[in-house]
């Protein structure tokens, strides 16, 4: 009797004890998780201010010259930024108009056409083509690729559409394989395999009701697709081609082979030119005046600039149309 | 005095059936999930499956409009007759089946789009329709699944905000849109709540006038409710089909009493 009575009397011996020392474990907890958050902010901060810094002695000197110059003179000292950042975007351009399309295709393949026991081999060697490193893709692109372009493709480009108004000056000149063409596509092969396995993670999150509704009304496969599974996915489709894009923005090695590297102002993607990551890394040894370096520093903070500009409108292009979507 | 007695022996004369399943088996893999079935889906009638889980009814709705194609290792063998045709055959058109025998889910499916697009895009799968055809045909469906006058000022809005229980009678517009001649209900409200459930039952019983039903359910009070006929399936095989007020009052099998009775299932 007074057994149970001191049972119930001590409400749970034990319990403030426990209860406190969780408190404490998750107090410790958040913090550890706020420091790993912070760092990234730290970095992200530290890597701009310090890269805004080496550059600041080129954007004062040449102020917003720097931006609309077509000028590279070393022996001049004579910078600017223009070639660079059209190289960067046209070619960036390029590889997500080639990979988005082959994305899409990809992913409905695994998804939704392919049989499975083929699903597995082809999404592992999609996987594997992302894990190529991109230098290797750069020596395949000058020895394999570039010559190919040269020999097959930019004759016959120049001769079709060469002669057209307007779209004429994007293939006018000799085909020497090196070039924005060649660049942006290499960008391309080499995005695919980021943009198509999200687009499939994507379309696996298809819930499989809505599939056999869509099915049920007697829709096909590709009715399915486009009607209802890209405007389901719409906002997580976007998601991996900005991550496609924000990696073409960037990438160094592969365009550095194959582009060329001249600082000259071209409209034919048939000609070299050269992107920002491709300067810097090739330029950087070579920068033998401060303003010479400061000026790739700050071709570094533009790059910096436009892929989070880049990233940025993305997702408030996003958030509009999910907006959009829940109202009409 | 004449039409009157004309009136009661059309409703003693047996029914046409619309669907007539004849030995039919199914298979998952090796399993077999429905056990030589032989069952007539009477025309313009609500039919109800009715069983425990796993028993084969669902099974059965997802045979009728092939929608078991979707999956490798799943076949069915027997006869599905529909207008002189064999629904399972290889040769029948799955598209153009699947028009003329529609399916509402379990939860509501309403695709991402607005409430007037859910409807137009089963519709635009297999007829061109002018924009004020189009209108009159969304009109139409919203009215007969009784959602017009909750959702006519809202018909652009996405249909995703709307509740549940419009959302399945969404669905269930959507599905009347391609004028299909059967419409099959898996479990359609078991999601929803009672009210909801009413309407839903509601609109059943006021859908045969146009439409041959089969529904299948776990309530047997829905299934009292709202069908005319009820087929008890009991691990693959049809143990007793009959008219709803006979099966319930007065069961021929034993296994039958049991389940409505709620000693087993």
């Amino acid at each position: 009797m007074s057994g149970v009575e001191a049972k119930a009397g001590a409400a749970w011996p034990g319990e403030t004890a426990r209860r406190r020392s969780g408190a404490l474990g998750d107090r410790i907890f958040r913090a550890l998780v706020a420091l790993a958050a912070g760092l990234v902010l730290l970095a992200l901060g530290g890597a701009a201010a310090a890269i805004l810094w080496g550059g600041l002695p080129a954007f004062l000197h040449f102020g917003l010259y720097f931006l609309t110059s077509t000028a590279w003179d070393p022996v001049r000292r004579d910078f600017g930024a223009m070639v660079p950042i059209y190289g960067t975007l046209v070619t960036s351009l390029i590889a997500m108009l080639s990979a988005v399309p082959i994305s899409f295709g990809i992913a409905v393949f695994l998804t939704e056409v392919a049989p499975g026991w083929l699903r597995g081999p082809v999404g592992a060697a999609i996987e594997l083509l992302a894990g190529i490193p991109s230098i290797i893709y750069g020596m395949w692109g000058l020895f394999v690729f570039a010559p190919f372009m040269a020999d097959h493709v930019e004759p016959w480009l120049t001769t079709l559409l060469g002669p057209l108004p307007l779209l004429g000056a994007l293939f006018d000149g000799p085909p020497l394989g090196i070039g924005m063409l060649t660049g942006g596509l290499i960008l391309g092969i080499m995005v695919v395999p980021f943009i198509s396995s999200v687009m499939r993670d994507v379309f696996l999150l298809v819930p499989l009701p809505l599939r056999e509704a869509a099915f049920g009304l007697g829709a096909t496969r590709w009715e399915l697709v486009w009607r209802v599974m890209v405007p389901y996915a719409r906002t997580a489709l976007m998601g991996g081609v900005f991550l496609g894009l924000g990696r073409a923005l960037g990438e160094t090695m592969a365009v550095t082979f194959v582009l060329g590297n001249a600082h000259d102002f071209n409209l034919s993607l048939l000609m070299p030119s050269t992107s920002i990551a491709a300067a810097i890394a090739n330029e950087f040894t070579e920068a033998d005046s401060e303003i010479y370096r400061s000026s790739l520093i700050a071709l570094g903070f533009l790059l910096f600039l436009i892929t989070f500009v880049v990233l940025a409108v993305a997702k408030l292009l996003m958030a509009r149309l999910a907006r959009a979507e829940g109202r009409i | 005095m004449e039409t009157a007695m004309s009136a009661r022996e059309a409703a003693q004369a047996p029914p046409v059936p619309r669907i007539m399943m004849e030995n039919l088996h199914f298979f998952y893999g090796e399993t077999e999930a429905l056990k030589n079935i032989t069952l007539a889906l009477p025309q313009c009638q609500a039919t109800g499956m009715i069983g425990p889980s796993g028993c084969g009814k669902s099974t059965l709705l997802r045979v009728l409009n092939r929608m078991y194609d979707l999956y490798p290792g799943q076949r069915a063998t027997g006869r599905v007759m529909m207008d002189g045709e064999n629904i399972i055959s290889p040769e029948t058109d799955v598209n153009r089946l699947r028009s003329r025998i529609g399916m509402v889910f379990q939860k509501p499916t309403p695709f991402p789009m607005s409430v007037y697009e859910n409807i137009a895009f089963g519709v635009r799968l297999h007829e061109r329709l002018g924009r004020a055809a189009m209108d009159e045909r969304v009109e139409w469906s919203l009215v007969r699944a009784a959602l017009w006058d909750e959702v006519k000022d809202r018909l652009r809005g996405p249909a995703t905000s709307l509740s549940g229980g419009q959302q399945q009678r969404l669905c269930i517009a959507r599905s009347i849109a391609v004028r299909p001649e059967v419409i099959l209900l898996d479990e359609p409200t078991s999601a929803l709540d009672p009210i909801s459930t009413l309407k839903i039952e509601e609109l059943i019983d006021e859908l045969k006038t146009d439409f041959t039903i089969a529904i299948v359910t776990h309530n047997m009070q829905q299934a009292a409710r709202c069908t005319d006929q009820v087929a008890f399936f009991y691990l693959g095989e049809l143990i007793e089909v009959g008219p709803t007020a006979q099966v319930f009052t007065t069961p021929r099998q034993r296994r039958t009493q049991e389940y409505i009775t709620g000693r087993f299932g």
